[in-house]
């Protein structure tokens, strides 16, 4: 049989590969290809920098730049700490842990999109929910989606409840693994529970960390549903996302070259990211 | 101390999962009362399910739960089918460049499909399918998640079973079919939900490809029949919203442990 390994091999994986090659790779390299013919001076077929120059002077991008570096740098941490919180509370075997668990882990299963609904009824400036409450207590309330300073805000705080039940799994599970009998010894030399969390679980869930990191800040930049339905990228780009913004220049502005230059705005962005993630945080970890 | 410190944990915890959960119970709520009580909560409102029949008139919910079922289970099929060989191969075959290729499914953990959305529709519509359930599944049939999955499981297959299995004349299909896919089960389940919860809920991608009911998911549909432009009110969005959760809820309720473990193993791995 060895002989006929490298057709087998070859048969079992010809149509991933072709499938990944029509879809993953090829798409990559055209993106990159495409993104040097500008369809915006109508020269078809010259090649030129002027996507990546018109970068630069696009003032909307910067805002959405800017806009999905603070959507990342909050989201992100704010998901991950109530993740924890919520997994160190669920295996502290507390009264009716499995529906609590039941509770935080809903929103992770149903649709973005559904429950964006929900929310924009909660953010609505008149009769939604939040003013109404804000109101039992004498205030006025906000135009939560509405005002540019309030938007990505309403947004970021939608996002955390999304994402927060998903992370805690992932920790509930590395809880579990830790062995009892750490605990047991650090209790025998005396240490209080916040040493406990912060030289024993915290430690040793390190290499889940980065792993709910990695997932967390690809999400930060890969979900955008809930900008359709709440805020579409506005009130005048305040909460606009790089890939919504690239969205709308290749289907509400039909400018694909601009799209695909910014394509690999968000590619090299991602690579970036991963290699500080892995470059800096790995050798930081001891894996058991 | 030890147990004023657990109350006030409980205490603590049973709040955030009211906060986490209130959303669905707001939408029950409002899906089940007359538009006066969207932010009025009395004990003795009516209950009534006009806002349900209302929705249900009022977009084609059976033909997008039809078309998000279709689609969800073709995907699922065709990545069991697929992550099965390519996982096998790279797990017990040893040829030149397997390295090579793992690194080149590996990279569809971080390119994910939904960045090349762009690119991605100019291939669909030059192959003439936009607008077809499997224009919705096609960047997503080969899965680097469900081949990586698969690939560690079959590792830890023994080698001697595979040899015994070859001594009975079985073929490699064979050996694969009777060894590798039973022991492989829990990966499998745990595969399969995250696909299925990942792809019921799924709407960019499918957003840009679909532009009919023909096709149309129903996230798609929600997204549509919630517009503004639309103009239903709030109960209604809420029983539309129920209505579109409904089937997955019950599935996720019924399996709840599966599901949690799925999510779980998918991570430690």
């Amino acid at each position: 049989m060895k002989k006929y390994n490298f057709v087998h091999a070859g048969l079992l994986l010809l149509p991933t590969m072709l499938l990944l090659a029509a879809f993953t790779h090829m798409p990559t390299l055209k993106t990159v290809w495409r993104s040097f013919f500008s369809i915006r001076t109508n020269v078809t077929g010259e090649f030129t920098p002027s996507n990546y120059q018109f970068l630069f002077e696009d003032d909307v991008l910067w805002q959405v730049l800017s806009n999905s570096f603070w959507y990342m740098t909050i989201t992100v941490p704010a998901s991950i700490i109530i993740a924890l919180t919520m997994a160190i509370w669920v295996n502290a075997r507390l009264s009716g842990r499995s529906l609590l668990r039941l509770a935080y882990f809903t929103p992770t299963v149903l649709p973005m999109i559904s429950v964006a609904n929900i929310w924009l009824f909660f953010y609505s400036p008149e009769i939604g929910l939040f003013n109404s409450v804000m109101g039992w207590f004498g205030h006025d309330g906000y135009n939560w989606l509405g005002d540019p300073q309030t938007a990505l805000g309403s947004i970021m705080l939608m996002t955390v409840w999304k994402e927060a039940g998903f992370f805690m799994i992932f920790y509930l599970a590395a809880l579990q693994g830790i062995r009892p009998d750490l605990y047991q010894a650090a209790r025998l030399e005396g240490a209080g529970n916040l040493t406990v969390l912060w030289r024993i679980t915290l430690p040793l869930l390190m290499p889940t960390t980065l792993f709910v990191l990695v997932n967390a800040v690809l999400n930060a930049f890969k979900m955008v549903d809930h900008l359709f339905i709440l805020t579409k990228g506005g009130p005048n780009n305040a909460s606009n996302l790089l890939l919504y913004y690239i969205y709308e220049n290749a289907f509400s502005f039909f400018d694909t070259a601009y799209a695909a230059a910014l394509t690999v705005l968000l590619l090299i962005i991602l690579v970036f990211l991963a290699f500080i993630q892995f470059g800096v945080l790995e050798r930081r970890i001891h894996y058991r | 101390m030890e147990k004023i410190r657990k109350i006030v944990m409980t205490v603590c915890a049973w709040f955030l999962g009211l906060l986490w959960i209130f959303p669905l119970l707001y939408a029950l709520w409002a899906a089940f009362h007359s538009g006066e009580y969207a932010t009025r909560f009395a004990f003795d409102a009516p209950i009534t399910f006009d806002n349900f029949r209302t929705a249900w008139n009022q977009a084609p919910f059976l033909r997008y739960m039809i078309n998000t079922m279709v689609i969800t289970l073709m995907i699922l099929a065709v990545q069991l089918v697929l992550c099965t060989m390519a996982g096998y191969a790279l797990a017990r075959i040893r040829f030149k460049g397997r390295s090579l290729l793992f690194g080149l499914i590996l990279m569809q953990l971080m390119v994910v499909p939904e960045i090349l959305i762009v690119e991605n529709y100019q291939t669909v519509a030059s192959l003439g399918l936009v607008d077809t359930y499997l224009s919705v599944g096609l960047p997503y049939f080969a899965s680097a998640l469900g081949i990586f999955l698969l690939r560690q499981t079959f590792m830890t297959v023994p080698q001697e079973l595979e040899n015994a299995a070859r001594i009975e004349g079985c073929s490699r299909l064979q050996i694969i079919w009777k060894v590798y896919v039973p022991l492989a089960q829990p990966t499998y389940l745990a595969f399969s939900l995250v696909s299925i919860s990942y792809h019921w809920n799924n709407f960019l991608w499918p957003l840009v490809t679909t532009n009919t009911e023909n096709s149309r998911p129903l996230t798609v549909g929600m997204a549509i029949f919630g517009a503004p432009e639309s103009g239903v009110d709030w109960p209604v969005i809420s029983a539309g919203t129920l209505i579109s959760v409904s089937l997955l809820l019950v599935v996720f309720l019924v399996f709840q442990r599966q599901f949690v473990q799925s999510f779980m193993s998918t991570g430690i791995k």
